[in-house]
Parts: structure tokens; C-alpha cells; sequence
């Protein structure tokens, strides 16, 4: 038997006991697209947990003298060999009072690397002070470059969407929880057992997907207390929004469940006397979890937009909460994007989330049947 | 509990109907129902095969199901002898009570591609019987399962595989070892060989035979095409729209039909022989009638061509004509009908 022989045989072997997650992953790996989508909704997870250390500015401390300070460059190659941000020096334009910022290429701040700012928590719970770069000031005070620019109270807007991360993608997550458990207890339901249960719910999902879903929301974001903490308003956000998307993943499960009742090995088990309850978990629910998880990954997306959505439009998260959707308030209206442009960049990361997310959703939904 | 007649018989089906309701509108209102299974009866004798014949929607299908209980009958008997000895109604026990009664009469289905559960291995798929019947020992299982193997022609050394690996015919044996596993009396075997090449159904009906053989089996073998029900039938019941039309002896049947539609079912089979094929065949004119919505008297009236005026009006019932020949048709004794065997 010749070497080449071998491998064939070798991989022939590899595919006969390859589980159903095994053939999944090779043929996930196949679609180049969602591989590298995946990795992107990585990077925005790691983002969104080490937030506080990719910028050193605190996000909530306002800092009025440099209001509206458009986006500063590193530069790599200025002289020495370290990457240096120029001081800027702030004025009033005399004639129309507006603040004008000019850079001084004389006064060249060094750019450090992990230096120690401002307190945060790693995780929640482990004190650090530790960020992975700044500019010293001439009084050695440490600074953070404003990359992104500055808002309306000078705060670092690149600090600012870096914290946004975690509620606009959290929202996403615990939202599409919330729907998973409405999808699969009443979709499954309504398939497992059918007949006037199946009918009911189908029949609130139909009314649930004909309302207009704006102005609902509207109703809805209004009906939330003024004087509600932040994280009460999060997640009366995530309930709202969940309870339309857990009708797409209800029909989902049903629609299994109806599929898989009636399949041959289903009968299979039934006869070699199997009960109801092995027969969901052993025969069905490994069938469509595979779906399920595509379905959701594709739910994600359409959760991170409607909390953009929402807050944009003053329904949803308020500040002091800083999210994607609350941070495009600021550019609500022309004047201010025609003057200060940087503030429509939270719309980038928002574009870029829901694009990977829509791209590992359609990998993992190519994916999730291997057998078909 | 009822008493089964004949000492040899394993399985009595009587009067089994299985009606499906038809429902529309909003509130799902039964506005009929579809008569699958139609009143009929038969028996299984200890070792016997016992073909179930008939084109498709004739409802061979559901009412080898409901001997299974695969699905509930609306009606009738199904009065099976245990390996005990203790005669049982199938059909009016709860599905709590079938539950140890399942493991004696066992299904091998049509499709074996959708029969396995593609996420499991061959192990967890031919075990799982013994698994959910209390055989919590994986060792015992492993052992089990291989001897399983082995005896439908497969090498134990696949049982990590998945079904993915294997192809229809192999499938099949799969699904045969599965319904083997703890050890049946009776096996229901639906279209078991009709989803496969003609090479390899030779294949796997030769193996039920062997096992028949070695088991001491009792088949109810569901098909359509009539050359595999002739060489692995002992007897042959034909059924038409959810009806019995007739039951009789292979050798017989072939010879000599005594119900219309048994004899048109015969002259519709293909003969490879290429001298015959200018030969007049009878074939039949008209649609199956609508098992929602039968028509009146014998329900092959429309299509029969000896019909007379008794068939619209009087539905025949199934009588034995002769020792161990059942016929519904009222003009059973006079017509001579022509089978294919000479």
C-alpha cells in the first residue's frame, strides 16, 4: 500500500465516525466569509470585555475645553523613533465665536504604552489601573489622544464607542436568550403537541409579526419610567425587543418539531419503547439545534439595529448608558454632522457587527444541515 | 381479553379500521374522514410470512402501523400471543401498558435513509433498544450490538461509524439489526427493499429469509412490487382502498386470482421476456376511487370490468370460498380469472 493509499483510506475513516458538530466545522470552514465574519464578532466580544484598557480616557469624565475636538493622528515617523501625538491648542474664532483647534507640530507628546490611568475592573471584579496607551502631557499628567475625536462635553468619543461595545452586543445576547426561551417553550409546544395549542400560538405570532413595529415601540419605549435606573431600562429594552424576535425562532422550533415527529426514526425509538422525554432530547433536539443556533445567530443582528434604532430615537437606552444607538444621538441633526462629522462614526461599528453577524449567521445556517 | 382461534396463529387483526379526520376552516371542524384502514382482517401464523400487497394509498402502510400501534386504530381487534403464552388486545391497551409487549413484534421501515437518526453512531442506534429496554450496561450493549452486526452481515468494527458512512443496502441492514435487537417474535417489514437497487434488494431479502430461518420469524411484509412478495411470501393479502379484497396462499394466488383487482394487479407486472410483449394485457380503465369519498356497493365497481348491478349496491364482505382462500367479491365462484403462473 502506497502512502498515498493510506491517507485515502485514513480519511475515509475520519468521515465515517465524524459527528454531526465534526462535519459542521469542516464544511463552516469551507465558507472563507464567515470564517472571517467569526473572528470579527470575536474581536467585538474581546472589545467589549477589555473596553477600559484599549482606551485610556474615561468615557464619563467630560472635559469642556476640548469640546468638539475633531479626530488627533499618531504620528509613527515624526522625528524620533517613538510614535508622538502634537499638542493642540485651543481658540476662539473672534468673528463667529466658534472654537477652533490647531495642532503644534513643535510640541510633540510622546505616545506611551501601558501606562497607568484611570480605575477600571477587569471582568467586573479585578481592580487594575492599567490601559494600553497615552500621550504625558509637558506637566506630566497623562492624557489620552483623542483618535476619534471629542463630543459635545469632550469626552473621548473612540473611549466612548470602545464602552458602547458591551450594551449594544450584550443586548443582542440577553435579548436573543429571552427569545430563545419564548421560541423554544412555545414554538415546541405548538409543534410537539398541536392541535388548539398550536393554533393559539401560531395565531399570536401572526398578530405579533402585523403590528407596525415603530410605533409599538414607540408606545412601548415611552411606557418605561422616566426615573428608572439604567440597568432597569436595559432590560426592559431587551424584553421589548425580545418579544418580537422570539416569533421567527418560534416558528423555527415548530416547524421542526412538526418536521422530526413524523420522521421513521422517531417511530423507531417509539417502538423500541422510548419515552417522550428521550425522544425529544436524544432524537430531536440534537436534530434542530443545529438551526436553532443559526437562526439565533441571525436574530443577534436584527437585536443590535433595533436597540440602535431605538436609543437613536430616544426610546431606548438614555443616557448616563452609553451604547452604539445612544452615542448617535448626538448626530441627530444636519448642523452638527456638517460641522463635526466624527460623530457619526458609531454608526461604523454598528454596520461592521451586524455584517459579521449576518455573514456567521448564513455560514453557520449552510453548515448546520451536513447531511443534507 | 379475547381468545385467538387457531393455536398456530401469533397475530389475529379483526375489524381494524383507522379513519382520519378531515378538518377545515378556522375552528378545524371535521368535515370527513379518509378511510385509510376500511374493516379489515387477517392472521399471522407462527413462522409464516404473510405479504400485504396493494398500490399505493390502498393503506398497507397504516394498517401495518396500527398492528404496531404506531399509530392508534379508530377501531377493531389486534389480538397478539405473547411469548408467554397470554393473549392481548393490542389495540385496546394504553401506551403505558404496550410498552413491554413492543419488544416482541419489531418494524423494519421503508426509507433507510430517514429510519437512522444520522447523529448517532451505529453503536447508540442498533443499542438504543436494548438501552431504553434496561440494558444500562455499556459493556453488555457493546457485545450485543456487534453479535447484532454480525448476524445482518456487517462488520462489528463499524460501530463507531455513522450512518452517513453507509450506503442504502447497508442502511437497511442496519435497520434490520436494530429491529432484531430485542429479539421480536413478529417483524413488520415495510416496503423494506423498494428504496433500494435491484441488486441489492436480491441482497436483503435474502437475508431475511436467512433469519427467518434461524430465528424461527413471523413476517407481515408490506410491498407493492409482487416478484419480491412472490419469493418471500408463504401467503398473500391484497388489499384496495383501505379494504381486504383477498387473502390466499402465494402459489395460489399467482395461479389463479379470485378477486378482479387481484388479477389485474398480476397482468400489470412487466415479463422480461420480450415474445410475450405483443401479448393482450388487461389493463384497467379509470382512478383509484378516493378513500375520502367511496363509492357505493364494492368499492372496485367503477373499475372492474365484470361488474354487475349487485356491486354498486351491496359492499361484498370477506369470505373464505375455499379452506385458507378469502375473497371479497360477490361473483367470486362464477368468474374464472387468470393468474401468471401457468
Amino acid at each position: 500500500m502506497t502512502t498515498e493509499e493510506k491517507n485515502i483510506l485514513i480519511e475515509e475513516d475520519v468521515v465515517s465516525v465524524a459527528s454531526q458538530w465534526q462535519l459542521m466545522w469542516w464544511r463552516f470552514k469551507k465558507h472563507k466569509a464567515a470564517l472571517i465574519a467569526t473572528t470579527i464578532v470575536i474581536l467585538f466580544y474581546l472589545i467589549a470585555i477589555f473596553a477600559p484598557f484599549l482606551a485610556s480616557s474615561n468615557p464619563n469624565e467630560s472635559n469642556v475645553p476640548v469640546a468638539y475636538l475633531p479626530p488627533q493622528t499618531i504620528k509613527f515617523f515624526d522625528g524620533g523613533i517613538r510614535p508622538v501625538v502634537h499638542e493642540v491648542i485651543g481658540s476662539r474664532d473672534p468673528e463667529t465665536y466658534k472654537k477652533v483647534y490647531t495642532t503644534d507640530p513643535n510640541n510633540k507628546l510622546p505616545v506611551k504604552f501601558f501606562v497607568d490611568g484611570y480605575e477600571w475592573k477587569l471582568f467586573g471584579f479585578i481592580k487594575t489601573t492599567k490601559h494600553l496607551y497615552a500621550v504625558e502631557d509637558k506637566e506630566g499628567n497623562i492624557i489620552s489622544p483623542y483618535l476619534l475625536g471629542s463630543d459635545k462635553q469632550g469626552r473621548d468619543l473612540l473611549a466612548r464607542i470602545l464602552i458602547g461595545t458591551r450594551l449594544s452586543l450584550s443586548i443582542g445576547l440577553i435579548g436573543v436568550t429571552f427569545s430563545l426561551i419564548l421560541g423554544i417553550v412555545l414554538g415546541g409546544a405548538s409543534g410537539y403537541y398541536g392541535g388548539w395549542i398550536d393554533t393559539i400560538v401560531q395565531r399570536i405570532i401572526e398578530i405579533t409579526r402585523s403590528i407596525p413595529t415603530i410605533p409599538l415601540w414607540i408606545a412601548l419605549g415611552a411606557s418605561v419610567p422616566r426615573d428608572w435606573s439604567v440597568v432597569k431600562i436595559y432590560f426592559a429594552i431587551t424584553i421589548i425587543i425580545s418579544l418580537f424576535v422570539w416569533t421567527d425562532l418560534g416558528r423555527v422550533v415548530r416547524g421542526r418539531f412538526l418536521a422530526l415527529r413524523e420522521e421513521d426514526f422517531v417511530t423507531a425509538a417509539k417502538l423500541a419503547g422510548a419515552s417522550d422525554r428521550r425522544i425529544i432530547l436524544r432524537h430531536m433536539v440534537p436534530y434542530f439545534a443545529s438551526h436553532l443556533i443559526a437562526s439565533t445567530s441571525l436574530a443577534i443582528p436584527f437585536m443590535i439595529i433595533s436597540e440602535t434604532a431605538l436609543s437613536f430615537l430616544g426610546l431606548g437606552l438614555r443616557p448616563p448608558a452609553v451604547s452604539w444607538g445612544v452615542l448617535l444621538q448626538a448626530a441627530q441633526n444636519v448642523q452638527t454632522v456638517a460641522l463635526y462629522w466624527w460623530l457619526t462614526l458609531p454608526a461604523v461599528p454598528v454596520t461592521i457587527a451586524v455584517l459579521a453577524f449576518n455573514f456567521m449567521g448564513d455560514g453557520l445556517r449552510d453548515a448546520a444541515d451536513p447531511y443534507g | 381479553m379475547t381468545q385467538i382461534d387457531d393455536q398456530n396463529n401469533i397475530l389475529e387483526v379483526n375489524n381494524l379500521t383507522k379513519f382520519f379526520p378531515i378538518k377545515s376552516g378556522f375552528f378545524k371542524r371535521v368535515v370527513g374522514h379518509v378511510r385509510a384502514v376500511d374493516d379489515v382482517s387477517f392472521t399471522l401464523k407462527q413462522g409464516e410470512t404473510l405479504g400485504l400487497v396493494g398500490e399505493s394509498g390502498c393503506g398497507k402502510t397504516t394498517a401495518s402501523r396500527c398492528v404496531l400501534r404506531a399509530i392508534d386504530p379508530t377501531s377493531g381487534q389486534i389480538n397478539f400471543t405473547t411469548s408467554n403464552g397470554n393473549n392481548v388486545d393490542m389495540a385496546a391497551l394504553s401506551n403505558r401498558e404496550i410498552r413491554p409487549i413492543r419488544k416482541e413484534i419489531q418494524m423494519i421501515f421503508q426509507d433507510p435513509f430517514s429510519s437512522l437518526n444520522a447523529r448517532m453512531t451505529l453503536l447508540d442506534i442498533v443499542g438504543e433498544p436494548l438501552l431504553v429496554n434496561g440494558m444500562k450496561n455499556r459493556e453488555e450493549r457493546l457485545e450485543r450490538v456487534s453479535e447484532l452486526l454480525t448476524l445482518v452481515g456487517l462488520r462489528p468494527e463499524y460501530m463507531q461509524r455513522y450512518p452517513h458512512a453507509f450506503s442504502g443496502g447497508e442502511r437497511q441492514r442496519i435497520g434490520i439489526a436494530r429491529a432484531l435487537a430485542l429479539n421480536p417474535r413478529v417483524v413488520v417489514a415495510d416496503e423494506p427493499v423498494s428504496a433500494l437497487d435491484v441488486s441489492v434488494q436480491a441482497q436483503v431479502i435474502n437475508l431475511l429469509m436467512d433469519l427467518q430461518e434461524q430465528l424461527k420469524l413471523t413476517y407481515l411484509f408490506v410491498a407493492h412490487d409482487l416478484s419480491v412478495v412472490k419469493q418471500i411470501s408463504d401467503r398473500v393479502a391484497v388489499m384496495y382502498v383501505g379494504k381486504m379484497v383477498e387473502i390466499a396462499d402465494t402459489n395460489k394466488l399467482f395461479e389463479k386470482p379470485l378477486h378482479p383487482y387481484t388479477e389485474a394487479l398480476l397482468n400489470a407486472v412487466p415479463v422480461p421476456d420480450p415474445r410475450q410483449r405483443k401479448t393482450e394485457k388487461k389493463h384497467l380503465s379509470g382512478e383509484v376511487a378516493n378513500p375520502a369519498n367511496p363509492p357505493q356497493g364494492c368499492y372496485f365497481n367503477p373499475r372492474c370490468p365484470y361488474v354487475q348491478d349487485i356491486c354498486k349496491t351491496t359492499k361484498p364482505t370477506l369470505e373464505e370460498v375455499k379452506p385458507g382462500r378469502f375473497v371479497s367479491c360477490h361473483r367470486a365462484k362464477e368468474l374464472d380469472l387468470s393468474g401468471i403462473i401457468k
